[in-house]
């Protein structure tokens, strides 16, 4: 059997690939529009943040041989206090001005974390061992699937949907967006506005870093890992609709099977499909696919 | 009209004498243009200028009572950004000699401005054979490897040990291409067959959809023509989906760092060719000491090769009293290069580097004794048999 003349087996094969791709693409982009949603913050930064969560990750367990799982709770926190950190002493000062100077200050952030770490640790690259609870690969039949990509996948999604959860179905989520909508009335009710909002910075940046750790151990360690991503996590976000949570999800998804799917007909076009993906939508929606026209 | 005249004969006279002025006194300048900060900065970078820098400063900072003075740019793997660099070098500053890292994009561009310009270009890290065959320049010298020692070096050796069927992973840019090519006609040659290829964007970040495609094939090879960061991920991925059990997996161009960089571990029994190795002989390791004192790694062929270079250009420029590109390129071809690098080096009419090639193996875990002791020398392969033979070659400065 086959399907648009390449095997079922090699068909299903890429389409899983192309899940665990779009797994990242939907875990950063999701960090990117929760801020860009609630904060109205075009996040440059967060490429970086994603390294330096592989980093920590990597760090801890060469200085301190602390374990891959540890490191999933460890290096996400690091993460978010240094995005707390950024917000409160960077950010915190860009709010009521054009988002631009947002934009420009976090792309400046990266490249300064992205020197920092290329200056003490190389590009090469550091080796991230794959848990051994994790370690192996099942025979799917059509494929051989690792483990840890299986794993990816399934954490990627439930920390999706969980934090979709908390921002749209939750009283917290609920002081968040109308906080990030009219700050003095809902100061008024006695919320702290700008802790919320250094917590929310804060959040976005750990889910970056946790991406991060989930990353570690299938690709090097290296300072470029996050500038190698960032700009197709922006297309999938612009895709999807700026700030629109469950459209960066599921456009995330979608794009990495399509990638994957490029890569199998004409490789070469690859790298750029997601861009010409995005140039249709922006023809045809010009708000995103999931996005509200303003 | 006779105003014209003067005004002429003034400007031409002006730009003679400055020409002359600045070439015989000032600084004598040499320009090196390589990948400070992307996949290839480990392999050259940062560090293969720090080697140009201690050529120079060995050298004793001055040639010809002139001092040396060092310009180092980032190409940014960008052919474009590498000839308008150079063309600015040549132009403003008035550069002697050009030195180009990796990246084989780049080195094509800058020896097409170096030919046009009249400067000597030492091309250390790019790896396509183009430099010295098809697109061979009079001011080209290609000084540490090229794809066709690359395929004749590593991929002869693996035909020959009995791998027929080959599969291979490309980069999608002018070295990449090379180097399937070279292989390809390598493993024909040898009486193997290559079953397929799939290309991929340089510096990818994920390899598994293209191993999937490569798993489907039933090669027994799968040959890497990438390098840097592409090979590592290429490589752990290949491990990490099971490849490596029904496949042998051969990185076609694998540096130290690279080797480094994956675990010795997971490259264990890799075979490659390389041109220099630090843990060769006395003076290599001396080398490499130094090299290791300061950047806690091992120097890579590559910045071995950038020290070596400018040494031995600046030895051509002492000998001979000028830096004129003419003269220069005649002594550069002509004399004999013996250092730590190489033994009896001779740079061919095409600009070809003529040294002996090394095919190293990767040693186990439990072999490797010190630090970045990884290789094993399995073979030295002499010039003529790693390099385009004059009879192969397309170059018009061969063909006379």
């Amino acid at each position: 059997m086959e399907i648009f003349g390449i095997p079922l087996q090699a068909f299903l094969g890429q389409l899983m690939l192309g899940l665990v791709n779009g797994a990242f693409y939907a875990m950063l982009s999701l960090g990117l529009a929760v801020i860009f949603g609630l904060l109205d913050i075009v996040n440059f930064a967060h490429g970086a943040l994603y390294m330096v969560g592989a980093f920590v990750a990597w760090i801890l367990m060469d200085k301190w041989g602390i374990s891959y799982w540890w490191a999933l709770l460890l290096a996400p926190l690091a993460v978010g206090i240094l995005g707390a950190l950024i917000e409160r002493l960077f950010l915190k000062r860009l709010y009521g001005l054009d988002p631009l100077y947002g934009l420009l200050l976090t792309f400046g952030l990266a490249l300064i974390l992205e020197g920092v770490f290329r200056k003490q640790y190389g590009v090469s690259g550091q080796a991230y061992p794959v848990p051994d609870l994790l370690s192996g690969a099942s025979n799917l039949g059509f494929m051989i699937l690792p483990n840890y990509r299986a794993w990816v996948v399934v954490a990627s999604i439930a920390v999706c949907l969980a934090t979709w959860f908390l921002i749209e179905r939750t009283r917290l989520g609920a002081y968040l967006r109308a906080g990030t909508e009219n700050a003095k009335l809902v100061q008024a009710f006695g919320v702290n506005v700008p802790l919320m909002v250094t917590l929310t910075y804060g959040a976005g940046a750990a889910l970056a870093g946790l991406a991060g750790v989930l990353a570690a151990p299938i690709i090097q360690v290296t300072p470029l890992m996050g500038s190698n991503l960032i700009i197709v996590v922006f297309a999938v976000v612009v895709i999807g609709g700026m700030g629109s949570i469950m459209g960066s999800v599921i456009t995330g998804l979608l794009l990495g099977v399509v990638e994957g799917f490029t890569r199998v007909f004409y490789p070469e076009a690859s790298n750029i499909v997601v861009f010409v993906i995005m140039a249709i939508v922006l023809m045809v929606r010009p708000a995103g696919l999931f996005g509200k026209e303003a | 009209m006779k105003l014209k005249t003067i005004v002429a004969a003034l400007a031409v006279g002006f730009a003679a004498g400055g020409a002359f002025a600045q070439a015989q006194t000032g600084p004598v300048r040499i320009g090196f243009i390589t990948d400070m900060s992307s996949l290839y900065a480990d392999i050259d970078g940062p560090a293969g200028a720090e080697m140009i820098k201690w050529a120079i400063e060995d050298f004793g900072g001055k040639v010809l009572n002139r001092p040396i003075e060092f310009l180092s740019a980032d190409h940014q793997n960008k052919a474009d950004v590498a000839a308008s660099k150079a063309r600015e070098w040549i132009d403003n500053q008035n550069l002697a000699m050009l030195v180009g890292g990796t990246s084989s994009g780049t080195a094509l561009a800058m020896a097409g401005v170096t030919k046009e310009k009249h400067r000597p270009y030492i091309s250390i890290g790019a790896g396509s054979a183009r430099l010295t065959n098809e697109d061979c320049s009079p001011y080209t010298v290609h000084y540490a490897y090229d794809t066709v020692a690359l395929a004749k070096v590593g991929a002869g050796a693996l035909v020959k040990a009995g791998a027929k069927k080959w599969y291979f992973l490309t980069a999608d840019y002018a070295f990449g291409q090379s180097l399937e090519a070279d292989a390809s006609k390598v493993v024909k040659e040898n009486g193997g067959t290559v079953v397929g290829s799939v290309k991929h964007p340089l510096n990818a970040s994920d390899f598994s959809s293209f191993l999937l495609q490569a798993q489907g094939s039933k090669a027994d090879i799968l040959a890497l023509a990438n390098a840097g960061g592409d090979t590592i991920n290429a490589m752990k991925a290949a491990k990490e989906f099971g490849i490596t059990k029904s496949m042998k997996v051969a990185g076609l161009l694998v540096f130290i760092n690279d080797v480094h960089s994956i675990g010795v571990a997971n490259a264990e029994g890799l075979q490659l060719a390389d041109s220099w190795y630090w843990n060769q002989d006395d003076e290599s390791r001396k080398f490499a000491k130094r090299f290791f004192e300061k950047y806690k790694r091992m120097p890579s062929s590559l910045q071995a090769a950038d020290y070596s270079a400018v040494t031995n250009y600046l030895k051509a420029v002492q000998k001979l009293g000028t830096t004129d590109a003419d003269k220069v390129m005649a002594e550069l071809k002509s004399m004999k290069y013996n250092d730590f690098y190489q033994k009896n080096g001779q740079v061919r009419a095409d600009g070809r580097m003529m040294h002996e090639m090394y095919l190293f193996q990767v040693k186990s875990a439990k072999d490797s004794n010190t630090p970045w002791d990884y290789y094993k020398l399995v073979a030295k392969v002499p010039a003529e048999q790693a390099f385009t033979t004059v009879a192969e070659s397309k170059c018009s400065l061969l063909k006379k």
